[in-house]
């Protein structure tokens, strides 16, 4: 399979502060690669050192084929990159913004008005081009940015959080923009908070505190990572099933979920069944206990905590 | 009848040719959180500053235990904290006197001030960084900041404008455990967002459209009240599969979740039916298993009705 980015020990220091610590992937051409992490873990930085911002202070990397250090001019060249604020010109219009970054990208004259065409189009504005860019909705404006960032038909693209403070209908349509690149053929390299957004991805890697701490599809990474059995109390008041469930040893993790309570415990054919018990012991007999499907956000959640066990047990710095 | 901490009849707000809340009705009890769910546009906004005593309704009425909004906004607003979608904190004052500006400001004593910053640490877990700079904070904690500054004056009602807009799924967490924490000492929460899976995490819910509630209900009940007969597809053909159902009318919609094609039919639909339509369109797929409905299958589902 060939490789659209291979990372290898990637490190940046800023002073004593080290936002990404040894962290290796490898992106296959041609898919969509979600790259997940709280605030602050270090995704951001990572995106940077890829696309020839920020050189890394440690480790290497090859991004479509050539290396970070020697060639990065290059691959500058060849990546599309759009990053979480908002790269145009309010004040322009459509048409001018395009145009100004066809310059940028030195798409040739032949192509040029082609491609301002289609990126007028996949935002949905033809016939409002002369449009200040400023007065477009939200949703509208992310799809011109990534226009724009894939005006000179990069086979690589980086998404910096390109939905954040977007509508649900507009991600929708963002991300149906992001399937036809995929079959085009184009590399989508993306992070995103949103997890019904992460599902769409086909590999997802999780780094937190600067660590890769998780790699897996998404699918993998709810039923082999999670490696439990996620159920649902439901009947008596959550926060005291919470309180008096979360301490003990069967449970891995305890939480309010509106009116009901999830916990997760080890995998088992009684799993239900030990839990019922807790729970009758607890004194609330008459309480509802049901297997339910882990979603990719108690996945998430897990990984972190358990990170932040062993962040603890090693005496380091927490979060 | 006893009287709701939260109580709002008939608000309605028009901004020019647009009626962006058309007619809410709403109760709120102690220690209940209430979820204004919909998209961008529906009303959220709108209704909570017309609930707040920001903007004067139209039509209607609302008042906070029994104290008018409009009539005694002075008094109502004592009892309620309220925290738009960009709250305002000091960016170079730290963490701790961000809290203390605003005890200042709701004329906290002294004596209460140091029992309620260290309640509020605890809710939040901010204490590490009270000496940080506000606007050296991530996004979630801010968030958490804001929300602390709000329930300073420990209001019995707490309004919020999208808070987990934006915000990592683990911050997101932290910010409706603290909102329970709050429910359990009794004070009541309406709490909007466009996140449909946030549906779930509250004790009843609204959803809204076109500034009307489309539903209001329990969570559970809602779903329950699902009658849609609901698949998943896996399929290599996504754009296949949804021409084919929807040119046979054999689906009412479908669309991507996850690795499947989740596809909606009348009540009583059989997976039978999306078996044939797909292969007599030569679209090949390895399995149809039932789906469960989420709220997204619910808001789709009633904004078609209504429309």
């Amino acid at each position: 399979m060939t490789m659209a980015v291979t990372a290898r020990n990637l490190v940046r220091r800023f002073g004593e502060f080290t936002a990404v610590d040894r962290v290796s992937f490898e992106v296959p051409a041609g898919s969509v690669f979600g790259f997940l992490g709280p605030n602050g873990a270090g995704k951001t930085t990572t995106i940077r050192m890829l696309c020839g911002l920020l050189a890394p202070t440690e480790g290497e990397a090859e991004v479509i084929g050539f290396d970070l250090r020697r060639e990065v001019d290059k691959i500058k060249e060849n990546i599309g990159y759009m990053s979480q604020r908002f790269s145009l010109y309010a004040d322009l219009t459509v048409r001018q913004n395009l145009e100004f970054y066809a310059g940028i990208y030195r798409i040739p004259r032949a192509k040029k008005a082609a491609r301002i065409a289609f990126a007028v189009k996949m935002a949905g504005l033809t016939g409002a081009e002369h449009r200040l860019t400023g007065e477009l909705s939200g949703g509208v404006k992310q799809r011109l940015a990534l226009g724009a960032a894939i005006m000179h038909e990069p086979r690589l693209i980086f998404l910096d959080e390109p939905t954040a403070g977007v509508d649900p209908a507009s991600r929708r349509d963002f991300w149906d923009l992001i399937a036809e690149l995929r079959r085009q053929g184009v590399t989508v390299f993306v992070t995103t908070h949103y997890m019904d957004e992460a599902e769409h991805c086909d590999r997802l890697i999780l780094i937190y505190s600067g660590r890769k701490i998780a790699e897996a599809s998404p699918r993998e990474l709810v039923t082999d990572i999670i490696a439990g059995t996620m159920l649902e109390i439901s009947g008596p008041p959550p926060a005291e099933v919470v309180a008096r469930v979360e301490k003990a040893p069967l449970i891995k993790q305890a939480q309010i979920f509106g009116l009901v309570s999830h916990v997760l415990i080890d995998n088992g054919a009684d799993a239900t069944e030990r839990v019922r018990a807790l729970v009758r012991e607890a004194g609330w007999p008459e309480a509802q206990v049901r297997p339910i499907r882990a979603s990719l956000e108690d996945a998430f959640i897990h990984l972190i905590e358990r990170e932040d066990r062993r962040i603890a047990a090693e005496g380091g710095r927490a979060r | 009848m006893t009287m709701s901490l939260l109580a709002a009849a008939n608000l309605r707000k028009r901004f020019g040719d647009i009626e962006a809340v058309a007619g809410i009705d709403l109760q709120v009890e102690p220690g209940e959180i209430f979820g204004l769910i919909g998209p961008d546009g529906a009303g959220k906004t709108t209704t909570l500053r017309l609930l707040v005593g920001l903007l004067d309704a139209d039509e209607g009425e609302a008042s906070i235990a029994g104290l008018d909004v409009h009539k005694q906004p002075d008094r109502a607003r004592e009892l309620l904290g309220y925290m738009p979608q960009q709250y305002s904190l000091y960016g170079d004052l730290t963490v701790e006197e961000n809290l203390r500006f605003f005890a200042d400001m709701h004329f906290v004593s002294r004596a209460d001030r140091q029992e309620r910053l260290a309640r509020l640490f605890a809710f939040s877990r901010l204490e590490p960084y009270a000496k940080r700079p506000a606007g050296k904070l991530s996004g979630g904690m801010y968030k958490k900041l804001a929300l602390s500054c709000c329930m300073i004056h420990t209001p019995k009602l707490l309004l919020l404008d999208e808070p987990t807009t934006g915000v990592d799924p683990l911050s997101r967490r932290e910010l409706w455990e603290i909102l329970y924490a709050f429910a359990a000492e009794g004070v009541a929460v309406v709490v909007s967002t466009p996140y449909m899976d946030e549906a779930e995490r509250c004790h009843r819910v609204g959803l809204i459209h076109g500034g009307r509630f489309l539903l209001t209900d329990r969570p559970q009940a809602i779903l329950a009240g699902f009658d849609e007969a609901l698949f998943e597809v896996l399929t290599d053909d996504y754009d296949g599969a949804r021409a084919a159902l929807a040119q046979q009318q054999c689906a009412l919609r479908s669309y991507p979740a996850g690795d499947a094609l989740k596809v909606a039919c009348r009540p009583g639909a059989a997976p039978e039916t999306i078996g044939r339509t797909l292969t007599a369109a030569g679209v090949a797929y390895r399995s149809i298993e039932p789906g469960r409905p989420n709220f997204e299958d619910v808001f789709l589902s009633r904004v078609e009705v209504s429309a």
